[in-house]
């Protein structure tokens, strides 16, 4: 069974249709980047996945491990191992990073039936994994992304990720507005946790990130529709002609 | 006549018989300057009355309901077991003074832990044994003419707690005193009257906490409480005020504080109890390099009214305040903040710092917030601002798109933006009880909204900040 199975989505925003009619098809351990020109729905359909309330879903269905995704509240995808890693991390003054992992982390242990894990057990598990992403403790005893550079932002996403381990993580172009050096960092992390299990989906604008997260599939969203799938050379490709050609593709699907 | 003037000499009518009878009994009722303290303040109160919305201080705080209840002092005194007080008790304090309908009760009271140079007593005895030390303290600050209340509080009073710290005594860890307002048939009022004086380089904290005892039918009951605060130079002072009553509780709590040169007051608010709450805060910086935090939190839900006004006089030069209210309303909750600042003509370099925030977290919910600033200095600065917003919605998505679900995440946020008052409180046994007061309180307006309202998103609504 694949573990997430997305079926003819529709979805729009304030009555604009964003989202029309999208397929896709991911299994465990695969690694799916979604490409496209701005504006063409590659973010709405990460926050559809992750259940944001403002995007409305008018048609279609997905299944996540064969359960129904969209009837789903945010809390209770991230529960069954939805992870979303945001373009745009917000700020909480006043939360603890630490304390707001351990919190996020005891929920989702909670709902699965596991024991909750105390500071002692967390700890350790909480160094290696920041030792992963390179990040200085320090910073975790500040507020949740409180005064957090771009890349700092960006890296707690991931560190985020790797403590949560989800079956499925999706990555809403991660790679806007990092450096090599943070981008080097990020793929690090992103890689050390593929596995058999886990998958990925990673939006992305640009074709650089995918030169260290390399796919197996590559879509190319264009107008609320995947106009293209290809293997990893289709990355290529569009770096090398722009999304203009398939713009002549897109007219070409919705014409047959 | 009108018959509303009528009304009220009627309903002042229930105070003077009152007065009249407390005049005969009252704690240090012999006293020549203690009875003519008294009778100046109940002649204050009968020319003025209960204040009313056309009155400024008063405008968004309607107290009819308080000034038409035909209230009466406590005769009896009430019984209660240790155990009656457990939920109440602080285990961090270094010592315990309880009050039960104003009056203090040496058996429910612990005193042990205290170090040597800092007395803490009933005022009432103390004007009983020794009324000459607080003589000159006693009325010579709470201001009778400008406030009713605090009229009416020194016409009627008889008990409270007198603490006195000694020069360059430093008190281990907080002190408690606990106000227990226990349930009668008839509606009671109480005016519990503090004075505290730290001498020169003293330290401590102190905390004031009003609480009700859980009775079913009881009737509403008033309380009335004002503290003098007397900060000798170079002392430093945490007064905490914490107003947990239940919700048909009235409370009228004025913190008069008069600062010396260079002494660093700090005082905490916390409403989270009472109907009709009013929460006066008037430090006068009366000494040069004087320093006050005046720091603040309410919770309302329901149809409570929290009402917290500041008025913050800067009398000598160099001196600092800085006002920090936050305030979380819920229901049809009315919050209010009067932020007012008054600096004197010598008072040179002040600086004096004004923030309001508030999270109207229903639409029924309700803020007043106003800041007056009175400057009559040249070489000053003081800036104000005031903010007034819901629950970031892109805040709480984030947070239960890790698994955290929607109470719990609601809750953390309000934690959140309660934590900057708690975090200002820098003694510890003071903030961990504070803040598991708070914690109790959150999960009330933590519920999940109406899954039929719109979603808001994070620029709509009303939402502004004024920085001035």
């Amino acid at each position: 069974m694949s573990l997430l199975e997305i079926k003819n989505l529709h979805a729009s925003v304030d009555g604009h249709e964003i989202l029309r009619g999208v397929n896709l098809r991911v299994n465990p351990g695969e690694v799916h980047s979604i490409m496209g020109p701005n504006g063409s729905g590659k973010s709405t359909l990460a926050q559809v996945l992750s259940r944001h309330e403002t995007y409305n879903v008018t048609a279609g269905e997905i299944l996540f491990n064969g359960k129904d995704l969209l009837a789903m509240k945010p809390e209770e995808a991230a529960c069954e191992g939805v992870f979303m890693a945001f373009q745009y991390p917000v700020e909480i003054p006043g939360i603890g990073n630490t304390y707001f992992l351990r919190s996020a982390l005891n929920a989702i242990r909670k709902y699965r039936g596991q024991d909750e894990m105390d500071a002692m057990d967390f700890l350790p598990m909480f160094r290696e994994k920041l030792k992963l992403l390179e990040m200085d403790e320090k910073l975790m005893n500040r507020s949740l992304n409180e005064g957090f550079s771009g890349g700092e932002k960006k890296r707690n996403e991931i560190l985020q990720m790797a403590v949560l381990e989800p079956n499925l993580a999706i990555l809403d172009e991660t790679d806007s507005g990092l450096d090599i050096d943070a981008l080097r960092i990020v793929a690090n992390g992103v890689n050390a946790m593929r596995s058999p299990q886990r998958s990925f989906i990673v939006v992305t604008h640009y074709q650089r990130l995918l030169n260290y997260i390399v796919p197996d599939f590559v879509h190319v969203l264009v107008d609320g529709r995947i106009v293209r799938s290809g293997g990893p050379e289709l990355a290529l490709e569009l770096e090398e002609k722009g999304y203009g050609s398939m713009d002549l593709a897109a007219q070409g699907a919705a014409q047959a | 006549m009108t018959p509303a003037a009528q009304a009220q000499i009627q309903r002042l009518d229930t105070y003077l018989d009152g007065f009249a009878e407390f005049q005969k009994l009252a704690p240090g009722h012999d006293l020549p300057w203690l009875r003519a303290l008294r009778e100046n303040a109940f002649a204050r109160f009968c020319q003025v009355g209960f204040p009313t919305t056309h009155d400024e201080d008063w405008r968004f705080t309607n107290i009819s309901s308080i000034a038409e209840t035909p209230f009466r002092l406590s005769r009896d005194v009430l019984r209660l077991s240790r155990g009656d007080l457990q939920p109440w008790r602080m285990e961090a304090a270094a010592c315990q003074l309880v009050f039960v309908n104003g009056r203090f009760s040496e058996e429910l009271s612990s005193l042990q832990n205290l170090p040597a140079g800092i007395r803490v007593r009933s005022l009432a005895r103390q004007l009983e044994e020794n009324p000459k030390e607080v003589q000159a303290h006693l009325g010579a600050y709470l201001d009778i003419q400008r406030d009713a209340f605090s009229a009416l509080n020194t016409a009627f009073a008889a008990d409270g707690a007198y603490i006195h710290i000694r020069r360059g005594t430093v008190a281990p860890a907080p002190i408690h005193l606990l106000f227990i307002s226990a349930g009668n048939d008839a509606p009671l009022m109480t005016h519990p009257r503090n004075l505290i004086v730290a001498e020169e380089e003293s330290q401590a904290a102190i905390i004031e906490d009003y609480v009700s005892l859980a009775g079913g039918e009881a009737a509403a009951a008033l309380c009335n409480t004002a503290t003098e605060l007397v900060v000798r130079d170079g002392a430093v002072l945490s007064h905490y005020l914490i107003e947990r009553e239940d919700t048909r509780a009235f409370n009228v709590s004025t913190l008069r504080i008069q600062q010396g040169r260079s002494t660093n007051v700090a005082s905490h608010s916390l409403l989270l109890g009472g109907a009709i709450v009013r929460n006066n805060v008037h430090p006068v910086l009366a000494g040069e390099g004087g320093e006050c935090l005046i720091n603040g939190l309410f919770i309302g839900s329901g149809r409570q009214h929290l009402d917290n006004y500041m008025y913050v006089e800067h009398a000598s030069p160099h001196c600092g305040s800085r006002q920090f209210y936050n305030g979380i309303l819920d229901g049809h909750a009315h919050g209010v903040f009067h932020g007012r600042i008054i600096v004197h003509k010598d008072a040179q370099k002040t600086d004096a710092k004004q923030t309001n925030r508030n999270l109207l977290l229903s639409d029924d919910a309700q803020i007043d917030t106003k800041p007056q600033l009175e400057i009559y200095a040249d070489d000053v600065k003081c800036t104000h601002g005031a903010t007034i917003g819901q629950i970031e919605e892109e805040a709480l998505f984030y947070l239960r798109s890790r698994g955290i679900d929607e109470v719990a995440a609601r809750k953390l946020l309000l934690l959140a933006f309660a934590s900057e008052c708690l975090e200002r409180m820098k003694e510890e046994p003071a903030r961990a009880f504070a803040e598991k007061l708070i914690n109790g309180c959150l999960l009330e307006v933590s519920k999940p909204r109406e899954a039929a309202a719109p979603p808001r998103r994070a620029d709509s609504g009303r939402r502004w900040e004024e920085v001035g």
